[in-house]
Formats: structure tokens, sequence, C-alpha cells
């Protein structure tokens, strides 16, 4: 098991005042939540952070934790010592970061259902029929292909649970789903039924998945339009060509028209996200200029330059 | 714990057909219905009705709730406070939008 060093998570010192712990969790978690920020690794470094602030913020957990020392040097395996946890109680409140699952480091110490036991808990008291399942939510990621044709993508899903002896634990679930053609990133899919089992006689609850997509190599996506970069020379974008051009459809030959400039937006209709009113598909033209190496691409530049006096800069007044 | 693979189902997309009313939202958030008639009155969440009861929301709306529930519980932010950081996330992500169309 690793060690998890909740000083260095927090980047406080082993000395640090509760007022500094504190107001070290408040920035970090802002620059780290998932909803705020872009960093691909924003989630899993904000249960960190919940995970640490807890131990830290609580004085009881803290003083056990500041017994285990330094820890184990980087890469030795962590194994609590034989009397751990003597003398020390671990009770109350959940942690203010909401990751309803624990590390196994935190877990060994601290048992699974110290830091609260209700999985999803957060948002307060839960208001339902008490024999209806609860509802589960999960983040997830699509591929811009899934949107495009639909199909199915195989989901895992950690799945927060109570076991017999009323300890949280998370649960691996595997979800092939179809994904329904159209969907955007932001938005939400149903699977009803799919939450958690509902009582002797309720129902289950349903399973919504938040979605977004991963970057595609080649497009970007604006709400249901989808943009690519379009390299061409600079006499194609000055006489006009047709040049091939990926689309999500398939390889196609765009008429690039005469006197075309960096920027140039080109719209496909409808050759974007589908839907009753489809998305379109823009190339945005970007000018692409030989290497000047040698001999040669040099003379063809002289000449260029002799055959074409031009001031770019004739609007900056010089 | 690993199981099998469940499968295949078949989702709907939530925002184009849910239309929510004050009940169902705030059971879908888990949260009391008080909590969303703040959210309302803060300008997070929008309604054209002015009578409670025929409150109806969009399915778009239970991710921007959710959202602005997560970010007042983990960064302890007020009402106030949540909505200009969603509005100034929105922004930020319109902007970047926009320079990645005009590169």
């Amino acid at each position: 098991m690793e060690f998890k060093d909740y000083y260095k998570i927090m980047g406080v010192e082993r000395t640090a005042t509760e007022a500094q712990i504190k107001q070290a969790y408040r920035r970090l978690a802002r620059k780290y939540h998932p909803d705020v920020s872009k960093e691909k690794d924003a989630e899993a470094r904000f249960k960190d952070l919940g995970e640490a602030y807890e131990v830290l913020k609580t004085p009881e957990k803290r003083a056990a934790y500041d017994r285990l020392g330094q820890g184990p040097r980087p890469g030795e395996e962590f194994k609590p010592p034989p009397d751990w946890g003597s003398g020390f109680e671990f009770a109350g409140a959940g942690p203010g970061a909401g990751g309803a699952d624990y590390s196994d480091f935190f877990e060994s110490l601290f048992g699974a259902a110290a830091g609260g036991s209700r999985p999803n808990r957060g948002f307060g008291s839960r208001r339902r029929p008490a024999d209806r399942g609860e509802d589960h939510h999960a983040k997830v990621m699509f591929d811009l292909d899934a949107a495009l044709q639909g199909g199915s993508r195989t989901l895992t899903l950690r799945i927060p649970e109570i076991d017999g002896e009323g300890h949280l634990a998370a649960r691996e679930r595997l979800l092939n789903v179809q994904v329904p053609k159209g969907i955007l990133p932001g938005q939400t899919i149903r699977l009803a039924g799919q939450g958690a089992s509902g009582g002797s006689e309720g129902k289950p609850g349903d399973l919504y998945l938040e979605v977004e997509f991963e970057p595609h190599p080649l497009y970007r996506v604006d709400g249901r339009d989808l943009y690519l970069d379009l390299p061409v020379t600079p006499w194609e974008a000055a006489l006009g060509a047709s040049v091939k051009t990926p689309t999500p459809g398939g390889v196609v030959d765009l008429k690039i028209p005469a006197e075309s400039r960096a920027g140039t937006k080109l719209r496909l209709k409808g050759r974007g996200i589908p839907a009753a009113s489809p998305g379109d598909f823009y190339v945005v033209l970007q000018i692409a200029l030989p290497a000047a190496r040698d001999d040669q691409a040099k003379a063809a530049y002289r000449a260029f330059a002799d055959a074409l006096p031009f001031n770019p800069r004739s609007t900056l007044g010089v | 714990m690993r199981s099998d693979i469940e499968g295949p189902l078949s989702g709907e997309i939530f925002d184009d057909y849910a239309v929510l009313s004050l009940e169902e939202l705030s059971r879908l958030c888990a949260v009391e219905k008080t909590y969303i008639v703040e959210l309302v009155e803060e300008g997070v969440l929008s309604v054209t009705e002015v009578d409670v009861a025929r409150w109806r929301f969009p399915g778009s709306a239970l991710r921007r709730a959710r959202t602005a529930l997560r970010l007042q519980r983990d960064l302890e932010i007020n009402l106030p406070g949540v909505a200009l950081a969603l509005e100034l996330l929105e922004e930020i992500e319109r902007l970047r939008r926009a320079r990645r169309e005009n590169l």
C-alpha cells in the first residue's frame, strides 16, 4: 500500500496550524475542483486533497497520523503499526470534499466508515419514498465517434456501496452503454432503473451519466459544430484548389476558393454532430510555408519577392 | 470486487426530453426544495413562471444545479459566489472556444 504524505499533498509544513491547513485546503480546493479545473488529474488531486484535509483538520486523526512519522521511503510498502489506532476514536462528519471513497491507505488507518458512512452523501437530507433505490451519478468520457455514429461503449464505474458490516466500499461496475447518436458534451444520459436497487417492493434508482468528450486529434467541438484546421499552401490559397480533406464522414475533395486567406472558414453544412437540425463542419484554413532550406527553394522565394512587391505592414504605418 | 459486463443498455439524452417540476429536480439533486428555490432566486437556474407550483426546468438544469451544489459544498462558498463562479466558468469556456476558432 502506498503511504500518503498528507502534509505534502496540502503543501504545508508538519508544524502548520489549523488555520494554515484550512487556508491551504481552500486555496488548493479552488484550484483542483473538478468543476473548475481543466487539469487532467484534477479529480484525483481533489480527492487526495479532501482526504488529506479530513485527516489534518481533525485533531485526533492528525495526532494519530503524526505518530506514523514520515512514512516509509518512496517505493517502500506501508503497513500500519500493530498498535495503530489504540487510544483514538474516529467518529464524526464526512470530509468537506465530495469523494465518496477513500484510498486504501486512509481506510487502513481510519476504517472505511470513518469519513461518514453514506454513499453519495453531501447534498444534505434525502427526501424520497423510503423504498426507492438511490439515483447514481457518474461522469463519463466518450470519444467524438460515439456522438457522430452512436454505438456501444464499455464504461467502468465505481459505485459506492455499503457492505454487510456497514462499511463504505467502492464496487467496480462494467457497463455496456448504447451511446445515443448526437449526444453533446455537457449533456446527461439517463439509464432508467440502473441506480441502486430499491427496498423489498421499491423500484431501483436511475443512473445519470454526465457526458464529456475526449479531445479529438483533428476536430474541435463547439455545440453541434465541428472545426478542423486545414493547412494549405500559399498558391492553393491564392489561386484556389481542390484539396483532400478529412471529415467525420470520410475524406472529401474540398474546393478552396481563390484569394483565400489564413483563417478563412469554409462550411460543410450538416456535417457536424447529427440531430434534427445537425451541426455544421467548419474548415479553417491555415497557410503553411515550404521551408527555404536549399538553394532552389531560396531562389524560388526570391523570384516570388521580385515578382510580387508586397508590404503586409502597410496598415501599421511602416 | 468486479462484476461481469452488463448491458448493452440504451440510454436517453436527458437534456432533450426531460421537463422537471421543482419536486422532481430537488429529488434528483437530493436536496430540499428550498435549495432549488434559492438557486432560482440567485439566477443560477431560470424559470418562466412566477407561480412556484408551475415551475418547469429543462433537463439541463439537473447538471447545472448539481454543479452549483458541488461548488457550494466543496469550496464552502455562498450562493452569490456560486452564481459568479458559474458565470465566469461559462465565460472562460466561451472565450476558449472563440480563441480556438480564430487561430
